[in-house]
């Protein structure tokens, strides 16, 4: 039986080059079958940005619109939904978040959240729980005025999409 | 394989064939001279049972591909076209819907029976292993199904199945979006999931040839544990066991056909006649009757991820059965103790069952959780402990003598009963 020499043959050169091409080979076989799954220019293009119109929206009304396929919960707070969420210890929270940091700021009263429990995607309903917040009939999560968890299985606040206020009553949602 | 007879085609054209391609050979040593113990009771049909309803459900799915549409805005309207105005339409949706409960109703006893038989045992393991994947394939074909029809369950089922993958660390919200293929469940959802639900059962169907041969390598269970030790322990598998697999297929089929001609749709929800809307989620989300036990392990857990790990982990814990187990001794026949160990187990998973149909608040919450560390429990501490505690009743020498008792089954060679 041949010793294995100390020197690599060219023999082995061949092996391991052919299996490294192989390995590259395949690799790159495999991109395009798993990235047609991500989604396509069309499903982009119709997640644009979309603009939406405040003036309608009264004072205490919470309208929901639609972008890329979620409902996004446009609330017009009153003062006192306002109040009751800046009074709060925020370090007690299960997913601590002042209030300031999720309105713009000066625009107080607009909250904009993506309506989507964090525990397992039901809508949540809002203007009920015990804070008058939001309250998420699937499992019994229960957000406050600002939209953030205070009790039941959800692990984090509701989060906010990306906007922007184009002007006083028009914001662009994406 | 089975070394008795070969086959002797006499049929001049099965002669000819047998030399090219030895199918006729192969179907003779595996399903009629194939060495069957002769003490097999009803609970071992099942087998049987469930390829059957693996065609079933391909024959109808087929034929019901023809009529469906798998696009958002047609996908409701054409399963109703098929209910309507397809030529027996009605029939072949209420055959495939239904003839999914009953295969997940097939394959739990199926299981239980592998459980109680110690069926899983070595050198089984293999064989054990390959049924807990077809499980897992089950599992996701019926859960891909079931989106198809677009109503208000299938589109919420999908949102909720789907958003259990954004508990994964650092990629979960990635790999959410290219399971969706946009970002939430839409028509690319729903087009992938009808291409993977036509695949799926053609993946099990190859998983069940394995199965099978690796059933026959290793020969079937038996009530005792006791592996056949002379012929006198088996009978061909022609006529006995299929004559018997065919009596219980009948009876099997007539509680399906209850089900589909007197209530089709007492096992399905009636959510699920309502167009799927983004919108507005139903007050109650609930999967079919079979996923219910691990739908209550899944809210049983507070925590989002630990939800996710457990309801996987209730899955795959019984490919760990094999060595959990540690008796020597595999069928509870034998095992007094392990017996009443096994039927609080199944009480358990109904229970489950029960409770995963129920809202998740209050003592439905709490009883949930116990049932769950129960369930888990009885893999990772009854199981092993018992082992090692237990004591067995004495086994019978062999197959024969457990039927025909000590001194009558001493006659055939090679069987150990003594005589005196």
């Amino acid at each position: 039986m041949t010793a294995t020499s100390a020197e690599p043959t060219r023999r082995d050169f061949l092996y391991i080059a052919t299996a490294t091409v192989g390995a590259i080979g395949a690799a790159a076989t495999l991109v395009p079958l798993i990235a047609q799954m991500n989604p396509d220019a069309s499903t982009i293009a119709a997640g644009a940005p979309i603009e939406v119109d405040l003036s309608p929206i009264a004072e205490g009304q919470v309208i929901k619109v639609f972008w890329r396929g979620k409902p996004i919960f446009i609330n017009h707070r009153t003062k006192k939904e306002i109040e009751e969420a800046r009074n709060v210890n925020v370090a007690s929270l299960p997913d601590p978040q002042p209030d300031s940091a999720r309105v713009k700021p000066g625009k107080d009263q607009w909250q904009v959240l993506i309506g989507i429990c964090t525990h397992l995607g039901c809508i949540p309903i809002a203007h009920q729980g015990s804070y008058n917040g939001y309250f998420c009939p699937c499992h019994g999560s229960v957000y406050d005025t600002s939209g953030r968890i205070r009790s039941g299985p959800a692990p984090a606040n509701l989060p906010l999409p990306p906007y922007e206020f184009l002007s006083d009553t028009k914001i662009r949602i994406g | 394989m089975s070394g008795h007879q070969t086959y002797q085609p006499t049929n001049p054209f099965m002669q000819w064939l047998e030399r090219r391609l030895p199918i006729g050979g192969f179907v003779y040593s595996s399903f009629v001279v194939y060495p069957t113990p002769r003490n097999l009771n009803y609970w071992w049909t099942f087998g049987g049972i469930l390829s059957f309803m693996l065609a079933a459900q391909i024959v109808t799915g087929i034929v019901l591909a023809m009529h469906y549409t798998p696009h958002v805005d047609h996908a409701f309207n054409s399963v109703e076209h098929i209910m309507r105005d397809v030529n027996y339409g009605w029939l072949l949706r209420y055959l495939h819907a239904n003839g999914a409960s009953m295969f997940f109703l097939a394959a739990y006893i199926h299981m239980f029976r592998g459980m109680y038989y110690g069926s899983y045992k070595e050198p089984r393991e293999v064989l054990w292993i390959l049924g807990v994947i077809l499980l897992f394939l089950m599992i996701a074909t019926g859960f891909m199904g079931y989106v198809l029809p677009w109503g208000q369950m299938s589109f919420w089922a999908a949102t909720v199945i789907t958003n259990l993958f954004s508990a994964i660390p650092l990629v979960g919200e990635a790999v959410v979006t290219w399971l969706w293929g946009g970002y939430s469940v839409g028509n690319p959802t729903l087009n992938r999931f009808y291409s993977l639900h036509y695949l799926l059962p053609f993946v099990i169907a190859g998983v069940v040839v394995l199965h099978v041969w690796a059933l026959h390598v290793v020969g079937q269970n038996n009530p005792t544990g006791v592996e056949p030790k002379s012929e006198q322990d088996t009978v061909a598998f022609t006529p006995y066991a299929t004559i018997k697999d065919g009596f219980v297929l009948v009876c099997f089929l007539v509680l399906y056909a209850w089900f589909v001609f007197y209530l089709p749709n007492y096992l399905g929800h009636p959510d699920n006649y309502v167009p799927a809307n983004p919108a507005v989620t139903p007050t109650h989300i609930v999967p079919e009757w079979y996923y219910l036990p691990f739908y209550a392990i899944l809210r049983a857990i507070p925590n989002k991820l630990g939800g996710v790990v457990a309801l996987a982990a209730s899955i795959f814990i019984l490919a760990l059965l094999p060595w959990l187990d540690t008796s020597r001794v595999r069928s509870a026949n034998y095992r007094p103790l392990f017996r009443q160990f096994f039927w609080i187990f199944v009480l358990v998973c109904i229970g489950l069952g029960w409770l995963g149909s129920k809202p998740a608040e209050g003592g439905y919450v709490i009883a949930a959780r116990i049932l769950t560390f129960y369930y888990f429990l009885h893999f990772l501490v009854i199981l092993p402990v018992l082992g090692w505690v237990e004591k067995t009743k004495p086994l019978p020498n062999s197959i024969s003598e457990s039927i025909l008792g000590k001194g009558l089954s001493a006659g055939a060679s090679g069987s150990a009963a003594a005589k005196g």
